[in-house]
């Protein structure tokens, strides 16, 4: 190892001796666990919020029922004897049941306890029995055992969510409501059984009575909208820009315009579709119109960058084919690139919808936070949407809130994967090699 | 319900008017379709586009005229006395017409007078829709016709239909600069409305946020204090914890994924961290509240703190949580763009993959990353949800994370959400706010995408 | 250049001792073979070439030689190949010693983004090669002048080293590779991306470079081969066909497929 060049310092070898290299490897180590951390922690965090939503919220998709044997008072229920479902539909059900129950618990007494043993049934209980007179007449007059849906707070307390074991101030429940309930449970007359209002009502003040069926026809016109109005855009958009605009100043602005666009926090353009669509054009508040309109902006960029790409895979060696045939650019067009690019901007289109479905924010601002009990019927008609809903029942007091919040959340997790895995479906089965 | 069926009607009219035109064609070419200028179909396509482009036109004309013009002739149709009456004190009466008219609920007595006027104003939109559908399918019905009339063998259909398409490509990509001129125009419209009102330094410099102002405007005191800085604050700070969270996590998972992770991992975990960038906000802010909040005071009250139940740490730690994916996927990219070259000529030396990483590949990529960071932090800046149901309305100005803050999105949405004025002072500050929210996250983003951009130039 | 080729042939005693052996390798890339069964023995202190046609695997074989070739997912290596008599492949070795020991030098040059200094001063930092601050000046410039680069940027020495010519880049990374001070350097096509006067400047440095590391490079350029080593190695599709001095190989070829290739019927 000599050289006559040399400065001064000898060249030394590496030093490979078991020390310095093994505290190279402990460093090695340390840092892939850091690595390794960081992704379970990840996952971990991921576990966390799923498990808790599922842990919450399945049990929203039950509801508790208590048996009742119900005398149909003729009296009560139609005593013209008209037949009319009108007038019948109107009768006092609810106090029907309360007679029933008084003879079940007849030594409750005073107003005060009476009122507490009514109250471990919904107050749309009535309804239940009204729907089963509606549907057959015929057991008007006779004592049939009906199942009705319980209170909301008796339903927290059959699932296990109110602790019997608190003193009686700490808990909603009281003692003599869990006497009378663990009366019914030794009777056979209390059952968790499926809830189908959570899937077919619209919202209400009662936790037991309320529904997300309005949140998703609301969801489903707000989307409509968007769909409309972004996939003919953005497709029109991103052809020009891909196949036909000029390099120019005015298309660098438009490309700038989009990229910045598809960061701009969702809230603004919810203040966008306050003071335009609201304010100026008048448009109706609360509208799944607006709301789609709002939404219709924000995705716009999403998919004006996936269909360009899509766009931008298809080889320029189909284009010059078809143009060497004699096609005009807008057949080459509509005839070879966009029917190869369609999978790649369907996916685009799905993503942005997903992202659409899942919006919040921008909503509150045109009022789509309104308390709104009816299923929305049209594109105009007051509405609300599913993550909405979720951010509504979110802030209601009731214990009985929190399963249907994380009832509704499992409900959009489940039109998202949905989407999603649809998005990836196309991706591969029309995933092309050039 | 209504529009739909109109534009039901519509669509049926444009595919007739296709068929006809197609048919026209074929006709005029007297059964030898090579003699015509262009393929049948155009001229199908002509004469659809005569019929649906005109009514299209002229509906979204009425959507947007329509309640003005009916506004106006019912306030024309009003006695003197109310014409005259000041301008907000009328609005209000107006909304209450209009309410009455459409069957809600309203805030006064109603006398004969308001119902007669409700009653005129249904019936004038009424009126009016119809008779905008007919002139609607009439103008339908005549494109067609005329569009008909005009097919030749000799008329340039393909080239017209082309033209047609080419400028509604043109107008369908200027949608995107609309939007960017809608937003630009319409919040500094409404902030400097709110600018006349409250000075801007006061709201840009003031240490004070108390934006409930008195409900009438001849009330006494009616002006709240309008200073920014203690949302700015909140902000920044609630940004600065999500970061603590996003950036060792998201960092550390990207480098593990790209650079140790076998393939098969990869496979399960990428998808896995997808969705988490997948669940919407409003969840996250859900877990916030209910899940995270509780479990950070039970743990400070343990460890004997005062934790506040809407803490800065619960919302800030979930918006960290919320950005991971960001972060990783966008630094994931960055650092493979990093060339094979550079990595080889590092392990060629005999570095170990963590030091080639650490002094490699790391560096190289910093632009890049910082670039994807400066991006995840405008995303938290502008997140509203996760704020909204964990962070709180109170505008304290601390840097406790343990304290309640409040954000620039938090009052955007309380001073808009529910009944307002729609020019109140209070009212118009959500837009001043969303003024600054647009400048500060578009600078970020400008920022940000250049960075980014003049990175892969270098590796490309 | 002809009378470096003449000093340059080598000595008997040399050739017996092999600083690296190949016995029986064969390479796979998942399922296709890449390479198969080679034999070959690289002389200490001699310059060894590998050549043959594009594909023909002399660049893989190179990266087995210091395993390069690990971080390429599904490559699988088998037989033996030792460096001074240890198998390199032996589980339990450390790649990074064997790295240490085996430098590299690629075919695009690939300066890291740092000045030059630290382009050179990585390898000596990585491995502790310099204890003090001036002990490390000196193996940069000691480095940069063997590599005849130190003239050209003494004065520059802070400047990023993705700012010099590609020749000058070339060199920079054989500097890189030299201050290492390994036993072995390979070198991948290493004038592919280089002008001639570049070529001409690296094939003289390789030549000194003989002195006091043992060098095998890959090339396309079979004059390349003749001016610079004293063995060569012709592979083709897979198979260590011949190897030799490199003056008989080129004068004398015993296999067919060799005589084809150099007298340029395929390559």
């Amino acid at each position: 190892m000599t050289d006559s060049t040399a400065p001064t310092a000898a060249l030394r070898r590496a030093d490979l001796s078991e020390e310095r290299l093994g505290r190279r490897y402990a460093a090695e180590k340390r840092f892939r666990a850091y690595g390794l951390m960081a992704i379970f922690a990840a996952l971990a965090i991921l576990g966390l919020l799923i498990g808790t939503i599922v842990l919450n919220g399945y049990t929203a998709f039950v509801q508790t029922h208590i048996a009742v044997p119900v005398y149909l008072d003729p009296q009560v229920i139609d005593p013209q004897d008209t037949n009319d479902p009108q007038i019948m539909g109107r009768a006092d059900y609810q106090g029907l049941l309360r007679t029933s129950l008084r003879d079940r618990f007849p030594d409750v007494s005073g107003r005060r306890d009476r009122l507490k043993l009514y109250g471990i049934l919904s107050n749309g209980a009535g309804l239940d029995v009204r729907d089963a007179v509606l549907s057959d007449p015929s057991i008007i007059g006779t004592t049939q055992t009906l199942w009705v849906k319980s209170s909301d707070d008796i339903d927290s307390l059959v699932k296990g969510y109110i602790d019997r074991t608190l003193p009686e101030s700490d808990r909603r429940v009281k003692d003599n409501e869990i006497v009378w309930i663990e009366a019914l449970e030794a009777d056979g007359a209390i059952e968790t059984q499926f809830n189908t209002t959570f899937f077919t009502a619209g919202d209400s003040r009662e936790p037991e009575q309320a529904g997300i069926w309005g949140a998703v026809v609301g969801s489903f016109y707000t989307l409509l909208i968007t769909l409309v109005l972004t996939f003919p855009i953005g497709v029109l958009s991103a052809v020009y820009l891909e196949e036909f605009a000029p390099k120019n100043k005015w298309t660098d602005l438009i490309e700038v315009n989009i990229n910045n666009l598809a960061a701009v926090p969702s809230i603004i353009f919810g203040l966008l579709g306050l003071a335009v669509f609201l304010s100026i054009f008048g448009l109706p508040r609360s509208a799944p119109l607006v709301g789609g309109m709002v939404l219709a902006l924000m995705t716009l960029p999403t998919i004006i960058i996936a269909a360009r790409a899509a766009l931008k895979a298809v080889p320029p060696s189909i284009r010059e084919a078809a143009l060497g045939v004699g096609a005009s650019r807008l057949q080459v067009v509509t005839h070879h690139v966009l029917p190869l690019a369609l999978p790649g901007i369907m996916t685009g289109t799905i993503i942005g919808m997903a992202q659409a479905l899942g919006e919040t924010a921008p909503l509150l601002m045109i009022g789509m936070v309104a308390f709104i009990v009816d299923i929305p019927g049209g594109v105009t008609d007051p509405a609300t949407v599913l993550p909405v809903q979720i951010f509504l029942w979110a802030d209601a007091p009731e214990r009985a809130f929190v399963e249907k919040t994380n009832g509704a959340i499992m409900v959009l997790l489940g039109f998202l994967i949905l989407m999603n895995a649809l998005a990836v479906l196309l991706r591969k089965r029309f995933e092309r090699q050039w | 319900m209504n529009s739909f069926l109109l534009i039901a009607i519509l669509l049926v009219l444009a595919s007739v008017g296709y068929q006809f035109g197609q048919r026209r064609a074929r006709s005029v070419s007297g059964g030898h379709p090579s003699t015509l200028h262009s393929r049948p179909q155009y001229y199908g396509f002509y004469v659809a586009l005569w019929c649906g482009i005109p009514s299209v036109l002229l509906m979204a004309l009425w959507l947007i005229l329509e309640p003005h013009v009916a506004e106006w002739m019912l306030i024309s149709n009003l006695p003197e006395d109310i014409q005259s009456l000041p301008e907000d004190r009328l609005s209000l009466l107006l909304n209450d017409v209009k309410n009455l008219a459409s069957g809600n609920i309203v805030s006064r007595e109603v006398d004969a007078s308001l119902q007669a006027a409700a009653d005129g104003y249904a019936s004038v939109r009424q009126i009016g829709n119809a008779a905008m559908t007919v002139v609607a399918i009439a103008i339908a019905v005549l494109g067609l016709a005329f569009a008909r009339k005009r097919i030749s063998p000799e008329l340039r259909a393909r080239n017209l239909v082309e033209r047609t398409v080419s400028v509604l490509m043109i107008i369908a990509s200027t949608i995107a600069i609309l939007t960017t001129i809608g937003i630009v125009m319409s919040l500094l419209f409404e902030a400097m409305r709110f600018f006349a009102r409250v000075p801007w330094y006061e709201f840009l410099f003031g240490l004070e946020w108390s934006p409930q102002t008195a409900l009438r405007a001849d009330q006494v005191g009616a002006s709240g204090a309008f200073g920014a800085i203690p949302l700015f604050a909140g902000t920044l700070l609630i940004t600065f914890i999500a970061m603590c969270v996003a950036v060792p996590i998201g960092l550390f998972s990207a480098i593990y994924m790209s650079e140790y992770a076998p393939q098969r991992m990869r496979a399960i975990v990428k998808p896995m961290l997808e969705i988490l960038a997948g669940v919407p906000t409003v969840v996250y802010g859900f877990f916030a509240a209910l899940t995270v909040a509780p479990f950070i005071r039970r743990t400070g009250e343990s460890l004997g703190m005062t934790v506040s139940s809407e803490s800065a740490l619960a919302a800030g730690v979930v918006m960290g949580i919320m950005i991971i994916p960001f972060v990783s996927s966008l630094s994931d990219d960055v650092m493979n763009a990093v060339p094979r070259a550079l990595r080889d000529g590092a392990f060629a030396l005999g570095a170990t993959k963590s030091e080639t990483i650490k002094q490699v590949i790391f560096p190289a990529a910093l632009p890049g990353i910082v670039g994807s960071l400066l991006l995840a932090m405008s995303r938290a800046i502008g997140e509203t949800m996760i704020v909204v149901m964990a962070a709180g309305l109170a505008a304290n100005l601390t840097a406790d994370p343990l304290e309640a803050v409040t954000t620039v999105t938090v009052q955007i949405v309380t001073l808009l959400v529910g009944d307002q004025e729609f020019d109140s002072a209070k009212t118009l500050a959500a837009f001043a706010l969303g003024l600054v929210l647009f400048a500060v996250t578009l600078t970020l983003n400008v920022i940000a995408l250049n960075v980014v951009r003049r990175y892969r130039e270098k590796y490309d | 250049m002809e009378a470096v080729a003449e000093a340059a042939a080598p000595s008997p005693a040399l050739r017996n001792s092999p600083k690296m052996t190949s016995r029986k390798t064969d390479v796979y890339y998942g399922e296709s073979q890449a390479l198969r069964d080679v034999d070959l023995d690289i002389g200490e202190n001699q310059v060894t070439s590998l050549i043959g046609p594009s594909g023909c695997g002399k660049s893989t074989f190179l990266r087995c030689l210091n395993r390069m070739n690990d971080v390429i997912d599904g490559c699988r290596v088998e037989g033996e190949i030792t460096l001074d008599g240890i198998d390199v492949y032996r589980s339990g070795l450390d790649v990074v010693q064997l790295r240490a020991r085996v430098g590299m030098v690629f075919q695009k040059p690939n300066p890291f983004p740092k000045s030059i200094y630290d382009n050179i001063a990585y390898g000596p930092r990585l491995h502790g090669i310099a204890e003090s601050k001036s002990e490390l000046d000196d193996i940069v410039e000691l480095s940069l002048s063997r590599a005849g680069l130190w003239e050209e940027v003494k004065d520059r020495l802070t400047s990023p080293g993705t700012g010099l010519s590609g020749g000058q880049q070339q060199r920079l990374c054989i500097a890189r590779a030299i201050a290492v001070n390994p036993e072995v350097i390979l070198m991948d096509e290493p004038c592919s991306a280089l002008d001639p006067i570049a070529t001409a400047k690296i094939e003289e440095l390789i030549d000194e470079l003989r002195q006091n590391f043992t060098i095998v490079i890959v090339t396309h350029s079979m004059q390349q081969a003749a001016r610079v080593s004293q063995k060569t190695a012709f592979f083709h599709l897979g198979n260590l066909v011949e190897v030799g001095d490199t003056e008989q190989l080129f004068t004398n070829p015993r296999d067919e497929r060799t005589q084809g290739y150099i007298t340029g019927r395929f390559g």
